[in-house]
């Protein structure tokens, strides 16, 4: 069954085409791998998805339902998580306080509830607490649960992110580079975490990566953006030897070296 | 001596309770959007007002209804119609322009405070209005010093709200929300947190609370006039300044503050005139010295 659904994606920046007929499929459980170079369009494509900029062309699905209009909140508490290219933590916060922003939408208490103090505010709110909790012990973040998001290591930013993403019980979970500033242990570390979530969370992973040995450990299926077009879609492996792939990463064979 | 130094205290705790109430509202919407709203002094006039028209209402009825209810029933009709005007105004007036310069949507508010006070003026008269008494007018003397009931009831009824919304900011999911999206608007969405209804909330509550300052201001200065919003506003705007704009507690701290600049000015200078020029001046030498507020988080760009 589509979890996600693409079909056809246009989208402008002023005269510049971004996106052009972007259609894509992901099965739920599926782990599927965007690549491309710089400036291909790959973050516009998660942004498009998720509602931060609307398509000027085409048609999102997702979980069933026609979400191609819909505001950014209402998607996400649909069932999507996201991480972001550049870190992008509620700095001041702290490390728990990141992580239950992301279980907001999960609360359904009214404000009234809230002011009485009534039983089912006091059970939300610590069960969201409890969760956050366990999040962060997952994730082992939990001797940073109090200290501000700024002062954590680099790498322990990136995987608060993703606690973040997570604690919301997403169905598809978009991570926009998550190798980005990783050395070669850290990459591995992370290909094993990542691997442990899809289980334990019964997730479906549409991943931006430009590293290739992230891309071709994790994902069954990549689909390749150059100048906002589609120019390859299948295994990874076949897409590393794909003249098409090869010509928009290293450019055209033959082609003279400008300066 | 001390007697006097006490009272005057105390005169400055009741006067700033109803500061620190509308410094709030401020240092909210501030908080959020990063916008000052100066209708906000008006939107407590207009809170004044409408506690003056419900604790007429009830008097008025047939039944004879207890003094606590009357005013209950003032407060609460003051609250929710006050918190709808503040959600009304960001909707029509400041939500068109969340991506306009800063500048259009200061210019707006301030023709919003503009707006309130003519058609207040328009529609009520200049004439001033005068708040019957809701309390039974008890006061207490204990060793020379002086608290009428209604001085006690403010203070009282400002610290709650106070506590309360204290909590609400800082330890409910609720206000956690809030302080997120002060921190960063764009990606709030992203965790499913629907901003506008969040930004709509906040204007409910810094209105609702600003209604409640207007019934607490009218029983202790019982006369209301449509401009009286635009030197109480002032003046809780500086406090909200004074303590950190942005922050709760910085406006509470501030609210009293300005409450004490007020009463102690007449004390040392020759005249209760001053009382601006000290405020303001307050205000100038802070911004030089700590133009973050006492309890403002300094901001640095990041190179």
């Amino acid at each position: 069954m589509a979890l996600l659904e693409i079909q056809e994606l246009c989208h402008n920046f002023g005269g510049l085409k971004a996106i052009s007929d972007f259609s894509l499929t992901v099965t739920a459980g599926e782990l599927v791998g965007l690549i491309g170079p710089n400036g291909a369009g790959k973050t516009t494509v998660f942004n498009l998805i998720t509602g931060v900029y609307h398509p000027d062309g085409g048609h999102l699905y997702f979980a069933g339902q026609d979400i191609t209009t819909w505001p950014s909140y209402r998607i996400m508490a649909r069932g999507m998580g996201r991480t972001f290219q550049n870190i992008r933590l509620f700095k001041d916060l702290s490390a728990l306080d990141n992580v239950r922003v992301g279980a907001f939408a999960q609360c359904s208490y009214s404000l009234r509830q809230t002011l009485f103090r009534t039983p089912g505010f006091k059970r939300q709110e610590a069960q969201m607490t409890d969760r956050a909790h366990q999040l962060l012990a997952r994730f082992k973040l939990s001797r940073y649960a109090l200290t501000p998001a700024r002062h954590l290591p680099y790498g322990e930013q990136r995987r608060l992110e993703i606690a973040r993403a997570l604690i919301s019980n997403p169905k598809l979970l978009l991570l926009d580079e998550p190798a980005a500033g990783m050395n070669q242990a850290e990459i591995g570390v992370l290909i094993t975490l990542l691997r442990e979530l899809r289980q334990e969370f019964d997730l479906t992973i549409l991943l931006i990566e430009h590293h290739m040995g992230v891309v071709m450990d994790l994902c069954q299926r990549v689909q390749v953006l150059d100048f906002g077009e589609t120019i390859f879609t299948g295994s990874p492996l076949e897409a590393q030897h794909h003249p098409a792939v090869l010509e928009a990463y290293l450019g055209k064979d033959g082609e003279p070296d400008e300066i | 001596m001390l007697a006097l130094s006490i009272q005057y205290l105390l005169n400055a705790l009741q006067l700033g309770s109803v500061y620190a109430l509308i410094a709030l509202g401020y240092t909210m919407v501030y908080g959020i959007l990063t916008l000052i709203n100066f209708a906000h002094g008006d939107i407590f006039m207009v809170g004044s007002y409408l506690a003056l028209w419900g604790a007429l209402f009830l008097l008025g009825s047939q039944v004879k209804l207890p003094l606590a209810l009357v005013f209950i029933g003032a407060l609460l009709f003051s609250m929710t119609l006050t918190a709808l005007l503040g959600v009304l105004i960001e909707r029509l007036a400041y939500r068109p322009l969340r991506q306009a310069p800063r500048v259009s949507a200061v210019i707006t508010a301030l023709g919003v405070g503009l707006f309130l006070e003519n058609f207040t003026l328009a529609t009520i008269g200049p004439q001033p209005q005068h708040v019957p008494p809701l309390t039974p007018g008890y006061s207490f003397t204990f060793l020379g010093v002086t608290c009428s009931d209604v001085q006690l009831l403010i203070i009282v009824l400002s610290l709650m709200l106070m506590v309360l919304l204290d909590w609400l900011v800082g330890y409910t999911m609720t206000g956690m929300a809030l302080r997120a999206i002060s921190y960063n608007r764009t990606i709030v969405p992203l965790m499913g947190v629907p901003v506008n209804r969040m930004i709509s909330l906040t204007f409910a509550i810094g209105s609702a609370i600003a209604g409640a300052g207007g019934l607490l201001y009218g029983l202790a200065y019982p006369v209301l006039d449509p401009y009286m919003g635009v030197r109480i506003g002032w003046w809780a705007f500086i406090a909200a300044v004074v303590g950190g704009i942005g922050n709760i507690r910085g406006a509470m701290l501030g609210g009293y503050i300005l409450g004490a600049v007020e009463i102690f000015t007449p004390v040392f200078l020759p005249a209760s005139t001053y009382r601006d020029f000290v405020a303001f001046s307050l205000l100038l030498i802070l911004l030089i010295f700590r133009p973050t507020g006492l309890l403002g988080r300094p901001t640095f760009e990041r190179v």
